[in-house]
C-alpha cells in the first residue's frame, strides 16, 4: 500500500440513517463517512443490518430517516440504476450473476452504463454501435487480464464453480469503473485460497484503479488486514468506528463478538 | 471439410463478435440465402407457396417477436394473436386509406402501429411477472379481438365483418390480392425475414439484448448494476410487438387475404407461436425458425405421406396429425428442454470433436 496519501476527502457519507420494516427496526441512527481512495468495512454478528446499510447506499432501501450524501451532494430518494449510474457498483451475498450468459457478457453487462448508441445503429451494428462495442470489449478484456479469467470467457456462468463465480461478479463491477463498490461478503463460503486470491484482488483494485472499496465480510482476520477503518454494527446500531487497532481494543465490540458475563 | 473452427484463428475483437464466428457457418448461411433467393423464385409453384414458403416465413417472423420478449427478455406474454391483429388491421386500414402506398412501407407502418399498442400493453410488467403477466397478456389478447369485432370502423363497415386485402403493389408488381403471383409474395415475405432476422440478431448480442436478457436472468441484479427496468422491458415489448406486428399485416395480406378476428388471431394463434418458440428454443434466433418449421412444416409434411401416400381418409389424417405432433412436442421437450436451437449447438459440438472424441 502506497501509504496515507492514497486516501483523500470524504465520498460518500451517512448521516443519521433509520430504517424500519413495519416494527422491525433495521438501522438505528447510523452516521458514517467512507474517504476517497479507503478500504471500508462494516462488520457486525449475524442480523446486525450490514446488508440493509447496503441496500440503503445503493439505493435499492429507502431509510425513513437521515440523509445519503455522495461525492458532496445530498441524494434524494434515487432508484438503484440511477445510484449505478453516478458510479456505485456492488456484488451480493449470494451471487447474482446472470447464469444463462458467458462470462463475457455478464462483465459487457456491466458497462452498460457507459454505453449510449442508439437503436438504429445497433440493428445494423455499424457505426458508432460497432466501434463502441469494441471500445468496451477492450476495457472487459483489461478485466479479464486483471482477474485471471480468459479461460471461461465464454462459459455460460451458471456452468462455472462457486469461487469463479464471484470473481466474475467482482469483475461485472468492476467493469462499471465505479468509483465506489460496495462487496457484500466476498469471500463468503471460500476456501483459504480462494480467499487469499479474493483478498489480493481487493488489495490490488483498490491500489491500480483508486477505487473506494466497502465491503461486509465475517472473517475477522480478512478484515483487519484489509481495511483501513471499520465501522462495527450490533442490532442496527453503531458500535464502533476507527481503525483495526482501535476496534480491536474497543469494550463494546469485544462484548457484542464474545458475549458478557452478567454475574 | 470438417466442421470444425480449430485453425480459424481469431485476431481482432471484431472478428471475434461476429454474427457467426465459425467460417463453415458463414458460408452455409449465405449459399443458403443465396438458394432462397435466387434459386428457389425461378421454381415456386401456387402450392409450395401456399402451403409451405409463406407461412413458414410468416410465423418465424411472429416467432422472431415473441422470442424477443419471452426468450431474451423474458416476459411471458399470451396476447401475440392480438397483436397479430393490430398488425393486420393497421395493414388494412393502411391499405384502403393510401391505395398507392408502396406495400412494404404499409407492413412496416403496421409494426410500428402494433409497437405502440404493446408497449402500452406491456406496462403492467413492470409490477407483474411470470404466469400473472401471462394473464394479463391474455387480457390484451381478449380485449384487442373483441375491439376488432365490435368497432365497425375497422373493418370498414362490411357486412361480413371480414377484411379483405385489395391487390396492392410493390414496385408496379401485385403483392396482396388474388392476382399476385408466387414469386413475388415470396420473395417480399423472405425478404422481410430475411432483414428482421439479421437485425434481431444484432439487436440481441449488443446492449439492448444483454440489458433483455440481464432483465431475464436476475431483475433486481440488472437494476442494481444501472440497467433501467422500465426501458428495458418496455423496449421489449415494443420491439417485439413491431415484428408480431408485421407478423401479422403479412399474414392478413400477404398469405390469407381476407381475415376474421376470432378465426384467424384467436388465442389458438397466441399458444402456437408461443409453443413454436419453446420448442424452436427461447432466446435463440435461429430457434424461432426451427420452431416455425417444426410446427408449420410437420403438418404439411404428414398429411402429404398419410393422404398423398398411403391413400388414408383426410380426416383420419388431420386427427393423427394432431397426435402426433403433440406427442413430438413432449418428445422433444423431455429430451432437450432447452429447445431444438439447443439440440442443434449439441451437435455442433459433436461435430466440433468427430471423429475423435478425446
Amino acid at each position: 500500500m502506497s501509504g496515507e496519501n492514497r486516501i483523500g476527502d470524504t465520498i460518500l457519507e451517512v448521516k443519521n440513517i433509520s430504517l424500519s420494516f413495519g416494527g422491525v427496526k433495521a438501522l438505528t441512527d447510523i452516521s458514517f463517512d467512507i474517504k476517497e481512495g479507503e478500504v471500508r468495512a462494516i462488520i457486525g454478528p449475524n442480523g446486525a443490518g450490514k446488508s440493509s446499510m447496503l441496500n440503503v447506499i445503493n439505493g435499492f432501501y429507502h431509510p425513513q430517516q437521515g440523509e445519503v450524501w455522495f461525492r458532496g451532494k445530498k441524494r434524494v430518494a434515487m432508484k438503484p440504476y440511477q445510484v449505478a449510474r453516478q458510479g456505485v457498483a456492488r456484488t451480493f451475498q449470494n451471487i447474482a450473476l446472470f447464469k444463462g450468459m458467458s462470462t463475457l457478457d455478464n462483465l459487457m453487462t456491466g458497462r452498460i452504463t457507459h454505453m449510449k448508441t442508439n437503436l438504429f445503429w445497433q440493428s445494423i451494428w455499424a457505426g458508432p454501435a460497432a466501434k463502441e462495442e469494441l471500445e468496451h470489449r477492450e476495457r472487459v478484456e483489461h478485466i479479464i487480464d486483471f482477474l485471471g479469467i480468459q479461460a471461461i470467457r465464454k462459459t455460460p456462468v451458471g456452468r462455472l464453480p462457486y469461487g469463479m463465480q464471484k470473481r466474475v461478479e467482482l469483475g461485472r463491477a468492476l467493469a462499471a469503473e465505479p468509483k465506489l463498490l460496495l462487496l457484500d461478503e466476498p469471500m463468503a463460503g471460500m476456501n483459504q485460497e480462494e480467499k487469499e486470491d479474493m483478498s489480493r484482488f481487493i488489495l490490488d483494485v483498490n491500489d491500480e484503479f483508486g477505487t473506494t472499496i466497502t465491503l461486509i465480510e465475517h472473517d475477522i482476520g480478512v478484515v483487519m488486514d484489509l481495511s483501513d477503518r471499520i465501522v462495527v454494527l450490533d442490532y442496527g446500531c453503531k458500535l464502533a468506528d476507527g481503525t483495526p487497532d482501535v476496534v480491536r481494543n474497543d469494550q463494546d465490540v469485544i462484548n457484542a463478538y464474545l458475549g458478557v458475563s452478567h454475574d | 471439410m470438417f466442421y470444425r473452427e480449430s485453425g480459424d484463428f481469431k485476431t481482432s475483437y471484431a472478428e471475434d463478435q461476429q454474427s457467426f464466428p465459425i467460417k463453415f457457418d458463414r458460408y452455409a448461411i449465405w449459399i443458403l440465402l443465396g438458394f432462397a433467393f435466387f434459386v428457389v423464385p425461378f421454381f415456386i409453384n401456387d402450392y409450395w407457396e401456399k402451403s409451405v414458403l409463406v407461412p413458414f416465413l410468416v410465423w418465424s417472423m411472429a416467432a422472431l417477436g415473441l422470442n424477443i420478449l419471452t426468450g431474451y427478455c423474458g416476459q411471458v406474454s399470451l396476447g401475440t394473436g392480438g397483436f397479430m391483429a393490430v398488425g393486420a388491421y393497421s395493414c388494412y386500414k393502411l391499405m384502403i386509406a393510401f391505395p398507392g402506398m408502396n406495400i412494404f412501407i404499409v407492413v412496416i407502418i403496421a409494426g410500428l402501429i402494433t409497437a405502440l399498442v404493446g408497449i402500452a400493453f406491456g406496462l403492467p410488467s413492470l409490477r407483474i411477472k411470470g404466469f400473472y403477466l401471462a394473464v394479463a397478456t391474455l387480457a390484451s389478447q381478449f380485449f384487442l379481438i373483441w375491439m376488432f369485432n365490435k368497432i365497425p370502423w375497422f373493418y370498414n363497415y362490411s357486412a361480413s365483418g371480414m377484411i379483405t386485402a385489395p391487390e396492392r403493389t410493390m414496385f408496379g408488381i401485385a403483392i396482396s390480392g388474388p392476382s399476385a403471383p408466387s414469386w413475388a409474395t415470396y420473395l417480399f415475405c423472405l425478404t422481410l425475414v430475411t432483414i428482421f432476422a439479421f437485425i434481431a440478431r444484432n439487436l440481441t448480442r449488443g446492449r439492448i439484448g444483454r440489458a433483455w436478457k440481464a432483465i431475464h436472468d436476475m431483475d433486481i441484479a440488472a437494476e442494481i448494476i444501472g440497467i433501467p427496468p422500465l426501458q428495458a422491458k418496455l423496449s421489449a415489448f415494443a420491439i417485439s410487438s413491431f415484428y408480431i406486428g408485421m407478423a401479422g399485416a403479412m399474414l392478413f395480406g400477404v398469405y390469407l387475404g381476407s381475415a376474421e378476428p376470432g378465426e384467424a388471431f384467436g388465442i389458438n394463434v397466441s399458444f402456437l407461436v408461443l409453443f413454436m418458440v419453446i420448442v424452436g428454443g427461447l432466446g435463440s434466433i435461429l430457434g424461432s425458425f426451427l420452431g416455425a418449421a417444426f410446427l408449420i412444416l410437420i403438418p404439411v409434411l404428414m398429411k402429404n405421406i398419410m393422404v398423398g401416400g398411403f391413400g388414408w381418409p383426410a380426416d383420419l389424417a388431420a386427427h393423427l396429425e394432431l397426435v402426433f405432433i403433440g406427442g413430438l412436442i413432449m418428445f422433444f421437450l423431455v429430451v432437450e428442454p432447452h429447445g431444438l436451437a439447443q439440440l442443434w449447438r449439441i451437435t455442433k459440438e459433436k461435430l466440433r470433436l468427430w471423429p475423435f472424441p478425446h
